[in-house]
């Protein structure tokens, strides 16, 4: 391991806190991620000297921070090596571009009897706007189900892809599982169906390299809270082509070209996508968050991570009477599981009462627990603040959750 | 013993304990010792929405009293309900409307009434208190 974790440990204030009079062992960051002091900085440094509305002044500030803000643009082209910056567009987070993306693309493309496929690992966000559009299209979702491990069925992909397929949304990485599905190989499936595909990527931007032309994905959704930075902004990366045919998801300001009663025309993307004054200081904590994460080093990270995980794994897999959901060949660094017997929600309480924070219940991901047969189960999603001692403390804390309901 | 007797001994019980563990270890052993529920109402006719564990409530009209039964599938969730069975059971609809709870302030249950919490502690007292409602309208018309 080649991290200074004490170092990058002594960066998130959150981390250095006492919780019940314990160390805090934070192990939720598939909800969401702790920030680091550069970013809060950023943030700060932000408002205490450049605040100002964006695209709008002449004056010395606004064209600072509207500088700032496209500046934020060419770094997450960079981030995810998009082909042109104006295929980022800003969002609220990844829900937000997801319900962009169904409401553009449903005007555009979908009709009566169409379809859309998603698979039964995604998050609410990835299925709920998609039903929405298929109520307001009468068109239809097919699912691409999972086997016991955690594994897409791809061999039953093809079947789903029919001539009135008009989209495919899958995540990267399954929440609740922490599979990492196969993205390339189905996008290559797709296309050969002449199929769009939308990666929802809220679990992956965090653990890994995103290269969206490599993966050849149409779009690519996810939050900036995820990664380090500030709440309430996200990303839709979208291909030119789609960008320039999809209507605007809502109108406002700022995404306007010309505007009389009789007809508005708009601006061309990322523009017309970015209604109203934009969650600007969130894109410029993203900017620092993005910054941060290539100090550290992104391959760094992977590494670091992936050793994380196998010794979790091997640990609470030592533990009789724990059962981990989710055994993919390729997993990212989190791990489902539940004590015997015991209620996911009482195995939290008691966590949480030792300084330990996971997460439990269905994760947003229903289907998947209905897939099971379970209700829920108790999530610990690592990333690379974590530790082998944090490993050890959460296993030290299952022995005694077991004690107790024993 | 009145409502707020009762209360003031629960709190009194939970001051002993320094430690949250403590606490929570009280709690197991409460929801341990709750009688559990008929089968027949373990459904979602008695299910209280806004939970991540699930808990069914059910309350019988004994005399002018309201008698509540209670379960629930995570065991701290049944110790949190068999205090508030302790506390509003075998009492007069009125008095079940009107209840001031001041114990699950003082015995440091408060974090857990957020709406959206997930034990859904304020979903169970809401329950419990339109239970007082309904039979309280009942053996007034």
């Amino acid at each position: 391991m080649s991290l200074d974790i004490n170092k990058i440990r002594a960066d998130f204030p959150v981390l250095n806190q006492k919780i019940y009079g314990k160390d805090y062992v934070y192990l939720d960051n598939g909800a969401t991620t702790q920030k680091p002091q550069q970013v809060i900085d950023a943030i700060s440094n932000f408002y205490k000297h450049s605040n100002s509305n964006i695209h709008r002044g002449v004056h010395f500030l606004s064209e600072k921070a509207t500088e700032a803000y496209e500046g934020v643009r060419k770094k997450v082209q960079e981030f995810i090596h998009a082909q042109h910056e104006h295929e980022i567009i800003f969002t609220k987070g990844t829900t937000d571009s997801i319900n962009l993306l169904a409401f553009s693309f449903g005007e555009k493309y979908v009709q009566e009897g169409d379809e859309i496929i998603i698979s039964a690992m995604e998050h609410h966000s990835n299925i709920v706007p998609w039903q929405m559009l298929c109520e307001r299209k009468n068109a239809s979702l097919k699912i691409i189900p999972f086997d016991k491990n955690g594994e897409l069925e791809l061999d039953k992909l093809d079947a789903l892809l029919t001539k009135n397929t008009k989209l495919l949304a899958v995540t990267h990485i399954s929440n609740s599982l922490g599979t990492i599905n196969p993205i390339k190989e189905i996008i290559r499936k797709a296309h050969q169906a002449n199929v769009p595909v939308l990666i929802d990527g809220a679990q992956s931007i965090q653990h890994g390299k995103i290269d969206v032309q490599d993966l050849d994905c149409d779009f690519f959704a996810f939050s900036g809270h995820k990664i380090y930075a500030e709440t309430g902004i996200g990303v839709l990366y979208a291909k030119e082509k789609y960008l320039k045919e999809m209507p605007p998801y809502q109108g406002g300001g700022d995404m306007v070209d010309r505007v009389t009663f009789e007809k508005t025309t708009y601006l061309e993307a990322p523009f017309k996508f970015e209604a109203g004054t934009p969650n600007y200081v969130g894109v410029i904590s993203m900017g620092a968050a993005i910054d941060y994460l290539h100090s550290i080093g992104i391959d760094e990270i992977i590494a670091y991570e992936a050793e994380i995980l196998k010794y979790a794994t091997e640990q609470l897999s030592a533990i009789e009477d724990v059962i981990i959901y989710g055994n993919a060949k390729k997993k990212s660094a989190v791990i489902s599981f539940l004590i015997k017997d015991i209620h996911h929600y009482d195995t939290g309480m008691i966590l949480d009462k030792m300084g330990i924070a996971v997460r439990t219940g269905t994760h947003c991901t229903q289907p998947v627990m209905d897939v099971l047969g379970i209700t829920g189960t108790v999530r610990a999603s690592f990333t690379f603040y974590n530790t082998k001692d944090d490993v050890d403390k959460l296993v030290e804390g299952v022995l005694r959750v077991k004690k107790m309901f024993a | 013993m009145n409502l707020k007797e009762v209360q003031d001994q629960i709190v009194e019980e939970f001051e002993v304990f320094e430690e949250w563990l403590d606490k929570y270890e009280y709690l197991i052993e409460l929801g341990n010792s709750l009688e559990p529920i008929d089968m027949k109402f373990r459904t979602n006719d008695y299910l209280i929405n806004g939970c991540q564990s699930k808990v069914w409530i059910n309350a019988e009209l004994e005399g002018d009293k309201i008698i509540f039964y209670a379960d629930s599938d995570a065991i701290i969730t049944k110790g949190i309900v068999a205090l508030l069975i302790r506390v509003l059971s075998n009492r007069k609809p009125d008095e079940i409307m009107n209840a001031d709870l001041f114990f699950i302030d003082k015995i440091g249950l408060t974090q857990n009434l957020s709406p959206t919490r997930s034990n859904g502690l304020l979903a169970m007292v809401k329950q419990m208190k339109m239970y007082g409602m309904a039979y309280h309208s009942k053996l007034n018309n």
